[in-house]
């Protein structure tokens, strides 16, 4: 074992005051990082179902982890429960693999603590929706400096195969032969709810599509949900056929991008109006309507209810499903707003002992001679 | 007018209103008015778990009560020596507490049909020779405040409101308690509203010189100071000093505290205090639930702080999972228990110590933690420290078990010298312990059996762990037969490693042949019973567990070195239980579960007959 540390983890900056709360800087002092992909593999073999979407979620995230300049100590992936939360026995980061749904609440004491840290939670649908729907919600709510994934998968997997609260109405499972009779929930919608900052979505198996997911979270100060359609090839395989198929996915996929009018198809042939008069979007032919009635992608809007209003584009078998980043908005961190609490009260006192003995003696005392 | 003046040695008064009289805020200025005296006190809240029941209503009845000395005492008192009754329902709520001949001061202006009706009396008990048995003295509280503060210029209400103050005045007369600090506590609390500061100060004093003249009291007492160890001394609760403590063992450790959080009743007031202490690098969550609030600490334990929760029974019931994954993990975490009436909402304001067997084994698997208790409301604040002292020596969660006795009563406290604390500073791991560079999170310390705690940042340890189980020395998963066996008898050898000091026995003549043993609050009603025993010439031993797990390695020795041992608890006999299973010893449980500390007479009742009868 090492020296007495004292008070700080090893290599915390001294001056986490000034820095944002966006997670961990880039780079270490003096050392030039080269990461790769290979450096973010840990030495753990792989225990998914061979086929599972999952494998293309964490190649991807391998791949992409370099660009971010963080030295690996300084990541966090934490978990919870489900085939998703093996993730982080997989990246050679630290990582801790919790229990059922708490991953947002752990990862929450670890981010507002360590804000030198960049912290990343990994989740299912049955983790994050059923059991860790709480955590979930006041993640989101308060902003704090977390970067969540979801990969939905509309199913429960590790526990064999129970519908889960993504699957949809009338789901045939071992625990609903007769068909599930509970709605599912919409994720976007509901992390929009909750007011989250930073709502995406995006699919498994289109890596171009997924990396610029995550780097648009990765640079989001706040939470950054990121639901990540994921097929499980064994209980729920197909789920997402429609958005993958190259003869059906440009007529049913979304793509949005910020700045941009909002048009899909082979050849733009489809597009999202506001009709007059209505709450939400519409799906038209493009030829039927006039350019200007197309909307135009804006992540920034502050007014949630346009983003809800993208989310509740899809269909039931998931045609008109949008991917891509629905929001991203500024606001303070949770991380932040308790931290500069915290230190601007600590940076009064110089010596904590003597300050102890100041407020032990405060008040009504007395003195027995 | 002179008064005679007599010398008690001890006085108990008890304070009894309705929620919204003020009674819990009249105690605490009694009581911080008799510190500053240098008596030495014990005190006693008891109040509702409704903010406000209706008015006048037996479920409304607050009350406070303080035991004061000139001596060293060690309870808030079996029964009062004066009753203060605000209104029909704290009399008739209380008067089966107390003894004949006791003072009762009623406040008249409230004894009016209606509420007389409303509690059930029939007839007036100040009128029907009902109350013979004691000393009445008939006060028109509000009716005299509202006179004194005629020419204030605040409304009826806030004249009304006042009588607290007046009744305070009034007992600080007749027990001739030096009231400055009252004074400057009224200046403080109104400084946005400087005509309530003077009319809480006109009542205090009209209540105060009416006393001096009114001939129905013709005897003022006073009670000397009792002979404390010298120092500096304040007035403290459990709950602030649980949450001082944990600042201490934050300053001391040199580390960050983190509290995760969810309002729960008794235990919120370790969150306000702790709320207050952002410059000790204090950071406080309230989280969405209980759950949450133990995952936000133990997240900020695995980020190298100091991880503590804080709750009631309930909220321990929901961290049970939270406490296993801290188990396995192996990381240092506090998890406090204000423990109150079970089971499920219970009686949230009442006392009971009935948590000691989920503290033990409530948990799935073989999931063993440390506990344990406080034995006053100035011991949470060492107890605090204590727990603080385990968790980062031996990476493991703690249960601290404390309950709404010591944590709302209070008690003078000789100030510590800080830097004569336990140094509880820690060491991260830094650099590779395994061969070839490499990191095993589980290669223990030999003698603690405690793995190095690596926290995130750390360059070179990078590793991951969870609640699957974990290969020795490696930390990956292993479904294993013997490393399961192993790590479980690890895990429980762990605990027993841990060192505590050994119990110690008061048995002043060694003659005893009937040791009491307790654990937790019950120290003080069980030390003031065999202390009454003793001076009736009937030898008993006491010793009272502050470590219930492990226990001290000389339990079993001193248990089996008496004929009978007997342990009163505020269950049925959860520790007696617990002592049978573990050493054999035919201990006789005494149990009592009605929300309320025990009675020293009742204890010294019991022991008498067990002393005779060995």
């Amino acid at each position: 074992m090492s020296e007495i540390q004292g008070a700080s983890p090893p290599e915390r900056p001294r001056t986490a005051r000034n820095r944002t709360s966006s997670g961990a800087d880039s780079g270490r002092q003096g050392v030039a990082l080269t990461l790769t992909a290979k450096d973010f593999k840990s030495d753990q073999e792989v225990r998914w179902c061979p086929g599972c979407g999952d494998y293309a979620i964490l190649a991807a995230v391998q791949s992409f982890m370099p660009e971010l300049g963080i030295p690996r100590e300084r990541i966090v992936f934490v978990s919870g429960i489900g085939c998703s939360s093996r993730f982080p026995y997989y990246m050679n980061t630290y990582g801790l693999h919790s229990i059922h749904g708490r991953a947002p609440a752990i990862a929450t004491g670890l981010s507002v603590s360590r804000p030198d840290l960049q912290v990343w939670v990994v989740t299912g649908d049955g983790d994050a929706l059923s059991i860790g729907g709480n955590h979930l919600i006041h993640a989101l709510r308060r902003n704090v400096n977390l970067k969540i994934l979801l990969f939905n998968n509309r199913i429960y997997g590790l526990t064999k195969g129970q519908y889960s609260p993504t699957s949809e109405l009338g789901k045939v499972t071992k625990s609903t032969p007769a068909g599930s009779a509970d709605s599912p929930f919409n994720p976007i919608s509901l992390a929009l709810g909750a007011e989250a900052s930073f709502v995406a979505r995006t699919i498994d198996s289109d890596r171009k599509h997924l990396q610029g997911v995550l780097r648009s979270a990765a640079n989001h100060q706040g939470s950054a949900f990121v639901e990540i359609y994921q097929n499980c090839n064994i209980f729920n395989d197909g789920a997402f056929d429609l958005l993958k198929e190259p003869d059906t996915r440009d007529a049913a996929l979304i793509r949005l991008e910020h700045g941009s009018p909002i048009t899909f198809g082979t050849d733009g042939e489809f597009c999202v109006v506001h009709p007059p008069g209505g709450f939400g979007l519409e799906v038209r032919e493009t030829a039927s309507v006039s350019p200007t009635e197309i909307v135009v992608h804006d992540e920034t809007v502050t007014e949630p209810a346009y983003a809800f209003a993208l989310s509740r584009l899809p269909a039931l078998d998931l045609s008109h499903t949008p991917v891509g980043v629905f929001r991203k908005v500024s606001r303070p961190s949770y991380d932040a707003l308790v931290r500069t609490q915290v230190q601007e009260a600590a940076a009064k006192v110089t010596d904590p002992e003597r300050e102890f003995a100041s407020l032990l003696s405060s008040g009504d005392t007395w003195t027995i001679i | 007018m002179t008064k005679k003046v007599q010398q008690l040695d001890r006085v108990v008064i008890r304070f009894a209103g309705d929620s919204g009289d003020g009674m819990q805020l009249t105690g605490d200025r009694f009581t911080s008015e008799t510190a500053q005296l240098g008596n030495d006190i014990s005190t006693l809240p008891n109040f509702p778990a409704e903010i406000r029941a209706p008015a006048g209503t037996l479920p409304g009845v607050s009350s406070f009560q303080v035991h004061f000395a000139d001596f060293d005492i060690l309870t808030p008192g079996d029964a009062p020596n004066v009753l203060v009754a605000m209104n029909p329902a704290a009399l008739k709520a209380n008067l089966a507490d107390l003894p004949g001949g006791a003072d009762i001061i009623v406040n008249t202006d409230e004894f009016t049909k209606r509420n007389l009706v409303k509690v059930g009396y029939d007839a007036n008990p100040l009128e029907d020779g009902s109350l013979d048995r004691w000393v009445v003295h008939p006060v028109g509280l509000t009716s005299m405040t509202v006179g004194a503060l005629a020419d204030h210029d605040i409304s009826k209400k806030d004249a009304e409101r006042a009588k607290n103050m007046f009744a305070l005045g009034l007992l600080s007369w007749m027990y001739s308690r030096p009231y400055a600090s009252t004074i400057t506590f009224l200046e403080r609390k109104f400084a946005a509203r400087p005509e309530l500061v003077a009319a809480n100060i006109a009542a205090f004093k009209a209540g105060w010189n009416f006393g001096e003249t009114t001939e129905d009291f013709g005897v003022r007492y006073e009670v000397k100071p009792a002979k404390m160890s010298p120092g500096n001394y304040r007035n403290i609760t459990g709950n602030v000093a649980l949450a001082l403590g944990l600042v201490a063992a934050g300053v001391r450790a040199k580390l960050p505290v983190f509290l995760g959080a969810y309002p729960i009743t008794p235990a919120s007031d370790i969150l306000h205090e702790l709320s207050k202490h952002k410059r000790f690098n204090v950071t406080t969550m309230q989280a969405e639930d209980e759950i949450a609030a133990i995952g936000a600490a133990l997240g900020a334990a695995y980020g190298g702080a100091l991880g503590v929760t804080t709750t009631s029974g309930p909220g321990i019931a929901l961290k049970g999972e939270t406490i296993s994954l801290a188990i396995a993990l192996e990381l240092p975490l506090l998890i406090v228990d204000v423990q109150r009436a079970g089971p499920s909402t219970g009686m949230p304001t009442k006392t009971e110590q009935a948590d000691l067997n989920m503290a033990l084994f409530g948990r799935h698997g073989e999931a063993p933690a440390a506990v344990i208790a406080p034995c006053s409301p100035s011991d949470c604040f060492y107890a605090a420290i204590e727990a603080a002292r385990i968790a980062l020596t031996y990476r493991t969660p703690v249960l601290l078990l404390s309950d709404g006795y010591i944590a709302n009563g209070s008690e003078p406290w000789l100030l510590p010298d800080v830097s004569d604390l336990p140094d509880l500073r820690v060491e991260f791991a830094a650099t590779p312990n395994g061969e070839d560079g490499t990191f095993l999170p589980y290669l223990r310390d030999p003698h603690t059996l405690a793995r190095p705690w690596a926290v995130p940042g750390t360059p070179g340890l990078e590793h991951r762990i969870g609640g699957l189980e974990k290969a020795d020395r490696t930390g990956d998963i292993s479904y294993d037969p013997a490393n399961h066996d192993f790590m479980v008898r690890t895990r429980a050898a762990r605990i027993e490693a841990i060192e505590v000091p050994d119990i110690e026995v008061d048995d002043p003549d060694g003659a005893a042949s009937v040791l009491v043993l307790g654990w937790g609050s019950t120290y003080g009603p069980i030390g003031a019973a065999c202390r009454a025993l003793r001076q009736r010439g009937l030898p008993v031993a006491q010793a009272h567990l502050r470590h219930l797990n492990p226990m001290p390695k000389n339990l079993e020795s001193v248990l089996k070195r008496y004929g009978r041992v007997v342990i009163p608890e505020m269950n049925l006999g959860q520790l007696a239980h617990v002592i049978r299973g573990r050493y054999l010893v035919d201990a006789i449980p005494y149990n009592q579960v009605r929300g309320l500390p025990f009675t020293a007479a009742e204890l010294e009742s019991m022991l008498e007959d067990v002393v005779k009868n060995v």
